[in-house]
């Protein structure tokens, strides 16, 4: 048993989410921690509860039902620390998703540089922008404040000055602010957060403090070259915890029994992308969280995150925004049976009404994966523009290479058959090269992210003792060639002793069986100079793969993915996929 | 476990919280008896500024500025009226170019809110004002059957009850809208022609209440000027029969439509409310459920969408279901006598009296 082991602490980690609450249970098992249940319940946040308590309560009481364990006592006080006696937990950790996005207005000098180094910091957190105002913005100084007292932002950021750098240009941009903050009323002026030439703080909350709360962070373009967000967004979250626990008690009650460390939901999803990323310094590993109200895009090379939060754009009752950027033509594309725009359109609205319910027929998980494909092929294309230029790309404009791709939020983790789910994943990120798909089933790695701040040890050893389920590991060539023409040869020696020698067609999808946590091994050449991501166009090599619930998939059907025409071609095509991944 | 709930009620006592989200001027006074469409609150929403820079419009520095501003902050002001003036030999006036009121002096400058047309929050529903809230609003409260809804093209109306159908499945056609009286709320099953709320516009009625309409009709039924409530959602679906049933014996009473989308930020959903006086054992329509044995459900999801059943048990833990989903589940017992275990995620809760 491990030294830190031996005084092992226990955790209860709640995630209060858009439509479920769910409570889970970590705790030392046989000397290392593991995932030992998870209870849920409706989430409450919103009329006509408002207060989130009464759904924590609930995921509480069912993880007791589940578990037997006791933690809460007859007070309805969380019992702490644990005993063998009475049960209880030794540690909280708390994550939220279940807000609407701070409305945030961001100011800076230069709108390619401090500007949009605020709105960069913005997107790390649950926020919509509303407006933005540089030193360029040709508006009138009244049109700004009549701006801003229609949008009626939640919080400002201010960016701008390089240290030591510009001052009496960052103190102009302010006037708006304060002139809009002092017209109105005391309990709508949104907070100021100051994050750029620390020289000038003193001036900005003394232009400031009469009219709003103004809080000072690291300067998030301390040169001009350089960005640095990380340092700022800590005083983001605890802005973000501010003004969530004021709009709703049951937050305000999570936040002080986690000390102050409540986080939002996705900047747990990141936290262990991030840690996922330090396992192995030359892979780069993607996140894709798909929830009800948002969708998270996270990339983590070698430690360093960036992360896209889409909030507004989720497969619940935020469907109404994917509507405005993608069309019923698009997602019907994606189904495997006849379906007009009508048919999707219904769904689409009728999800929204019913943003907690569940697909139970063939027909309903395959419109929720289309529109899920849609969502996430959004997204991962406006993320993509901020990844780290360190992931390597094996060709310009294709998803860069990543291992693992973890995937979070029930419709892509568990509400249908792995094949649908998986299939759905290869279209809506179209990977290059040889990448593991991991999904987190129990959607329990935002609050391993938020447990790593009480206890450091648990997430490490819950990932190892199987916290994630891989779906396959995939094989994804990128190149050029007709449809039907090989391009890649491909050797599998398979622990059975079995070895398989297979010529794999462009346009083809197909797996090599391989159960979950069995090893082969695999002699992979390339044709036609085709690139899968082992040193070049054309180079092969040897390398040993982990199976999961669909084995070994060979995805050899092009980057960027064309689709025919013609609606009926499409759909006998999606069909033939489905059936290549049926299980 | 809690679950939505959906009221389909003869006889409740219904009480509405109507604010804004700022603040404004109260209309009402407690104990006041209000239609649907009366104004509850009324506040300046968006109104704009206008900026004037006495200081260089004078020709005086912003320090003395001051001394030559003939108003004070707070005060209304008229297009025309002089704001400041320099007397002497080289006069010079600043004079406001629109109706408002100064909202600040500072540094030589004077800013006026423009005087603007004030949005209006209407009741929602008939009754009488139990309760103030300061500068924001009203709680309503009223008595009579309700039957909430699935969407709502976010108008508020009242008028006379007029059923247009005999089944809960009847198409509304445009012909029948034609030749009734003005005030009416039509009720029908489903509708997928636009040209039946092109002559409904032109018969100016009050309301329109159908179980679904085809999706692809949202934005005709988004420009018009009165309430369309749909009780069930979009596609082909027909009127649920309880709101059928309690809508059809209510025929000719009047009846108010609150089409307000529904919103789970606020909580506000569509609802159709038919002033009635009640038993006195009668209680507030409930605004969430605890699933119960016993409790009438609806299945929300495929497959027996839409099907209505009584709770007849709650499994403890998770149940596999056939599609491989281990879920936490609610045995349902069906009118046809049929046993099928359902998601809990998957049903809603119908408080149907009758």
């Amino acid at each position: 048993m491990p030294a830190s082991i031996v005084d092992a602490d226990s955790v209860l980690a709640i995630d209060v989410g858009t439509v479920t609450t769910r409570a889970f249970f970590f705790d030392a098992v046989e000397g290392s921690y593991r995932f030992v249940a998870m209870g849920s319940a409706p989430s409450t946040y919103a009329p006509p509860i408002n207060n989130s308590t009464e759904g924590v309560r609930n995921a509480i009481d069912d993880l007791q039902a589940i578990t037997g364990r006791s933690f809460i006592n007859e007070n309805e006080v969380l019992i702490t620390p644990s005993s063998e006696i009475t049960g209880g937990v030794d540690a909280l950790a708390a994550t939220t998703s279940a807000v609407a996005p701070l409305k945030i207005l961001t100011v800076g000098l230069l709108e390619d540089v401090s500007l949009e180094s605020a709105k960069n910091l913005a997107s790390t957190i649950y926020s919509r922008l509303v407006d933005s105002i540089s030193m360029n913005d040709r508006r009138k100084l009244v049109t700004k404040v009549d701006d801003i007292l229609r949008q009626q932002p939640d919080l400002v950021i201010v960016a701008g000055g390089t240290e030591n750098g510009a001052s009496k240009s960052v103190i102009k941009l302010l006037d708006p602010i304060g002139l809009a903050n002092f017209l109105m009323p005391e309990n709508q002026r949104p907070k100021v957060m100051f994050a750029g030439n620390k020289g000038v703080s003193a001036e900005v909350q003394e232009a400031l403090s009469s009219f709003a709360s103004v809080s000072i962070a690291p300067n998030l373009r301390p040169s001009l070259e350089s960005e640095q967000l990380g340092p700022a967004e800590g005083e983001l979250r605890r802005v973000f915890r501010q003004i969530y626990s004021s709009r709703d008690p049951g937050l305000q009650e999570l936040d002080s029994w986690t000390s102050g460390r409540l986080l939002p939901n996705a900047t747990g999803f990141g936290r262990m992308i991030r840690f996922i990323s330090k396992n192995d310094r030359k892979k780069a590993v993607l996140g894709v969280d798909l929830g009800s109200s948002s969708t998270v895009i996270a990339a983590a090379h070698d430690g360093h995150l960036v992360q896209r939060i889409y909030s507004r754009f989720g497969i619940g009752n935020a469907l109404e925004s994917l509507t405005k950027v993608t069309s019923m033509k698009a997602i019907a594309g994606w189904l495997p049976f006849d379906s007009s725009e009508a048919d999707v359109r219904d769904y689409v609205l009728y999800k929204m009404t019913y943003p907690h319910s569940i697909p139970m027929t063939d027909e309903d998980a395959a419109m929720e994966l289309a529109l899920a494909r849609e969502l996430v092929r959004i997204a991962i294309r406006d993320a993509q523009k901020h990844f780290p230029a360190s992931i390597p790309e094996l060709h310009a404009g294709v998803l860069p290479v990543f291992e693992p791709i973890v995937v979070s939020g029930s419709t892509l983790a568990n509400n249908a058959r792995a094949g649908q789910n998986l299939l759905a994943l290869l279209d809506a990120l179209e990977p290059a090269g040889v990448t593991v798909f991991l999904v987190d089933t129990n959607n329990m790695l935002p609050s391993l992210g938020a447990a790593a701040e009480v206890n450091p040890l648990m997430p490490v050893q819950v990932l190892e003792t199987g916290g994630l389920r891989s779906l396959a590991t995939v094989i994804s060539p990128v190149g050029e060639a007709r449809t039907g023409s090989s391009i890649l040869r491909v050797r599998a020696k398979l622990p059975s002793g079995e070895e398989r020698k297979i010529d794999i067609k462009q346009g083809a999808l197909m797996t090599i069986p391989l159960d979950p946590g069995l090893k082969a091994e695999l002699q992979l050449q390339p044709l036609q100079r085709y690139n899968v991501g082992l040193g070049g166009p054309g180079r092969g090599g040897t390398l040993k793969v982990v199976g999961g619930l669909l084995g070994i998939v060979i995805d050899a059907r092009g980057r960027p993915l064309r689709h025919p025409g013609n609606a009926s071609r499409r759909k006998e095509r999606n069909q033939r996929w489905l059936a290549a991944l049926k299980k | 476990m809690l679950a939505p709930i959906t009221n389909i009620l003869p006889q409740a006592v219904v009480e509405r919280l109507r604010i804004l989200p700022r603040a404004g001027h109260v209309r009402v006074r407690q104990g006041q008896n209000v239609r649907a469409t009366d104004v509850i609150v009324t506040a300046e929403v968006n109104p704009s500024h206008i900026m004037l820079d006495v200081a260089s419009a004078l020709g005086v520095s912003r320090a003395k500025a001051a001394d030559h501003i003939e108003r004070y902050e707070g005060e209304s002001v008229a297009g025309g009226d002089v704001v400041a003036q320099k007397k002497g030999l080289f006069s010079r006036v600043v004079r406001s170019p629109v109706d408002g009121k100064i909202v600040l002096m500072t540094d030589g400058y004077v800013f006026i809110e423009e005087k603007s047309t004030p949005f209006e929050l209407l009741a929602g529903i008939p009754g009488e004002v139990k309760e103030l809230v300061h500068e924001m609003g009203a709680v309503i409260e009223t008595t009579g059957a309700l039957i909430q809804g699935a969407w709502g093209n976010g108008r508020i109306g009242s008028g006379i009850l007029n059923a247009l159908s005999k089944s809960p499945g009847d198409v509304l056609l445009p012909e029948q809208v034609e030749g009734g009286p003005r005030d009416a709320v039509l009720m029908s099953g489903r509708c997928s022609d636009a040209e039946v709320f092109r002559r409904a516009a032109a018969q100016q009625i009050k309301g329109l209440i159908l179980g679904s309409i085809q999706s692809e009709l949202i934005p005709v039924v988004r420009k018009l000027p009165f309430p369309v409530l749909l009780t069930d959602g979009f596609g082909d679906l027909p009127m649920s029969t309880a709101a059928f049933r309690l809508m059809s014996t209510s025929h000719k009473r009047e009846v108010a439509v609150n089409a307000e989308p529904f919103d789970p930020d606020t909580g506000s959903r569509p609802e159709v409310l038919i002033p009635l006086p009640t038993a006195p054992d009668v209680g507030p329509a409930p605004v969430i459920g605890r699933l119960e044995k016993g409790q009438r459900i609806r299945v929300t999801r495929s497959p027996r969408k839409g099907t209505l059943g009584i709770i007849d048990s709650i499994p403890p833990g998770r149940m596999m279901f056939p599609n491989g989903l281990r879920l936490q589940a609610v045995r349902i017992k069906l009118e046809s006598g049929e046993i099928m275990l359902v998601p809990l995620a998957n049903v809603e809760i119908v408080n149907v009296r009758s």
